[in-house]
């Protein structure tokens, strides 16, 4: 089963029989995948029924619901980790999701699209509109990206909230790229936090 | 009217043989008296069941269907007397999420229901005439026991799963809360943890129009059951059971069987038709001291009252003992809404047991749990699945 790199960054990091739980977990692929290879309890948290009664076919457990409101619904320390991939530039309040999973789990993998990334500040230098690339597809007005941010972006709202951030993992055009430069340079990110 | 049709057990009035079909009904009697959450026992207690499949050499493939409120054990065979398919065979069957060919399917009827196990329309053990209103007021508790009891009896230690739907998933639910190590898996659909004031209040309106009826006699109607407030009660019921869009493209303002309104009070719209005609065929397979006891089981329901008035205590066990729950909702089932569903998977985070839920769309209101629905079918299908790898 073939992966998104971002997912294939988490899947490889998360330790065999971790609980898991994956907010805006689409159809369940990271889930399933972490179920098979690392035997973890994974469950899931997903907006779009379709998605969702197709997670649950593949017999995960996922429930419907909306990372802006329903978290409160966990109880601390619910599971190991928490995992938020492509989902955060999408969410009301990043800042209180972020919030919510660190009281979930005492790690959590966030991935996001870097607005900072080159070939994205050329494409608003250069058209004056906003970009749409590879890693952004689709236009401002039907994009789910409402809150887009970039890598130090992230870092300073981390560093503000006190969180750790303990590992990153920089990613362009699906490889693997170094932390030097990585606002420049990296199309998306990885970051691991902790509390 | 017709009398109620009563199968087997020692029920008043005796059963007329309608459709010359014998009835394969199984009934046990319970070995001992099933203590009531009203208080005292109830002594002989007849469960009517049926089976299909079977039980593997460990008994470890048994799933228990629950029905609901005006349902019976026949869920995947025609029905003996009426000839009318199971009433889930959508569901339950081959092919089905719920399979014969891998499942030892069990389905029986509720305590206090009419379809072969001890309810009101039974005879009293001390005088032989019905129970009537001297049948306890049961819960659906009690239900769940004389289930347990049943399969004590059949030697199913543990099932693989328990499924429902309306009163059938509030068992499912009380199944995990009552026995946690006796379910691997819960699926509830288009259910609640509790009877809202609303649900309470359709409920109330039905059994006021069984005891309105003359014929009703305080129960005692002996052969001439009170048909019309029964009628009423299931026409009122019914309402709840579709919503406005399913009545609107079922029936719109179109007439029955005329060009204009006759300015009277026959049934000049289709949808007055309907309902009569869902009322009268009611009462010629539903007892109505039954249907005042079963609703009222369904009204004093409440999970989380059971446990402290926190839900999530309900489900400690199953947490504990690793119950995995599917969860199912309809968007346009008003009856038991969305909310209530997502009140349960709050309560069963809170407990750590592994929950799946999702709201599916159908204009077909409560009634869609019935209904054909593939994803209701997939969904069902690949939890019952994920358990048994």
């Amino acid at each position: 089963m073939s992966l998104r790199p971002d997912l294939r960054v988490i899947a490889d990091h998360v330790p065999r029989g971790a609980r898991v739980l994956d907010v805006g977990c689409g159809d369940g692929g990271l889930l399933a995948t972490l179920r098979s290879l690392r035997d973890a309890d994974a469950r899931g948290i997903e907006i779009d029924g379709a998605n969702v009664s197709a997670a649950v076919a593949r017999g995960l457990s996922v429930v419907q619901g909306d990372a802006d409101r329903d978290l409160a619904d966990y109880p601390n320390d619910a599971v190991d980790y928490a995992i938020l991939s492509q989902t955060l530039q999408t969410v009301r309040h990043p800042d209180r999701v972020l919030a919510e999973l660190l009281r979930i789990a005492p790690r959590a993998f966030v991935s996001f699209p870097n607005f900072a990334y080159w070939q994205v500040r050329w494409a608003l230098l250069r058209s004056g509109r906003m970009p749409v690339t590879a890693a952004l597809p689709v236009s401002w007005w039907e994009t789910a990206n409402i809150h887009q941010l970039t890598v130090a972006d992230f870092r300073a709202l981390v560093a503000e909230r006190g969180w750790r951030a303990e590992r990153a993992w920089f990613l362009t055009s699906d490889r693997r790229c170094g932390a030097r430069g990585a606002n420049w340079r990296a199309e998306h990110a990885v970051f691991l936090l902790g509390r | 009217m017709t009398v109620p049709r009563l199968s087997r057990c020692e029920c008043a009035p005796k059963p007329r043989p309608v459709v010359a079909r014998p009835a394969p009904a199984r009934v046990l009697r319970l070995p001992d008296p099933l203590p009531l959450d009203g208080g005292g026992t109830l002594a002989r207690v007849d469960v009517a069941y049926e089976t299909y499949g079977e039980l593997d050499g460990s008994a470890s493939n048994a799933v228990l269907i629950l029905h609901a409120l005006t349902g019976d054990q026949h869920v995947a065979s025609p029905h003996p007397l009426t000839g009318r398919p199971g009433w889930w065979e959508r569901m339950v069957g081959p092919g089905r999420p719920v399979d014969p060919a891998r499942h030892f399917v069990i389905c029986a009827n509720v305590l206090g229901g009419c379809s072969g196990t001890t309810g009101p329309a039974c005879a009293h053990p001390d005088d032989g005439a019905p129970y009537a209103m001297r049948f306890p007021v049961i819960t659906l508790r009690d239900m769940v026991r004389a289930q347990g009891a049943l399969l004590d009896t059949l030697g199913i230690a543990k099932l693989r799963a328990v499924v429902g739907g309306s009163m059938g998933g509030m068992q499912a639910l009380q199944w995990a809360a009552v026995y946690p190590e006796r379910v691997a898996a819960a699926v509830a659909i288009a259910t609640a943890a509790r009877h809202s004031a609303q649900n309470i209040a359709f409920h109330e309106v039905g059994r006021q129009a069984i005891m309105a009826d003359p014929r009703w006699r305080g129960g005692d109607y002996g052969g001439e059951p009170p048909a019309a407030g029964l009628a009423v009660a299931r026409m009122a019921a019914h309402i709840t059971y579709l919503s406005e869009a399913g009545l609107t493209e079922k029936f719109g303002r179109r007439l029955q069987d005329r060009d204009a309104l006759r300015f009277g009070f026959d049934a000049d719209f289709q949808v007055e038709s309907y309902l009569r005609h869902q009322g009268l065929s009611f009462v010629e397979r539903f007892d109505a001291n039954s249907y005042l006891y079963i609703t009222r089981a369904m009204d004093y329901f409440d999970l989380g009252q059971e446990h402290g008035g926190r839900l999530a205590d309900a489900f400690r066990g199953a947490g504990a003992a690793g119950v995995r729950f599917c969860v199912v909702s309809f968007d346009s089932d008003w009856l038991y809404p969305t909310a209530e569903s997502r009140a349960v998977v709050r309560a069963l985070h809170a407990a750590g047991a592994p929950a799946s839920f999702v709201e599916l769309r159908s204009p077909f209101g409560h009634d869609a749990f019935l209904l054909e629905n593939a994803e209701l079918r997939a969904v069902v299908d690949g939890f019952l699945r994920a358990g048994e790898r």
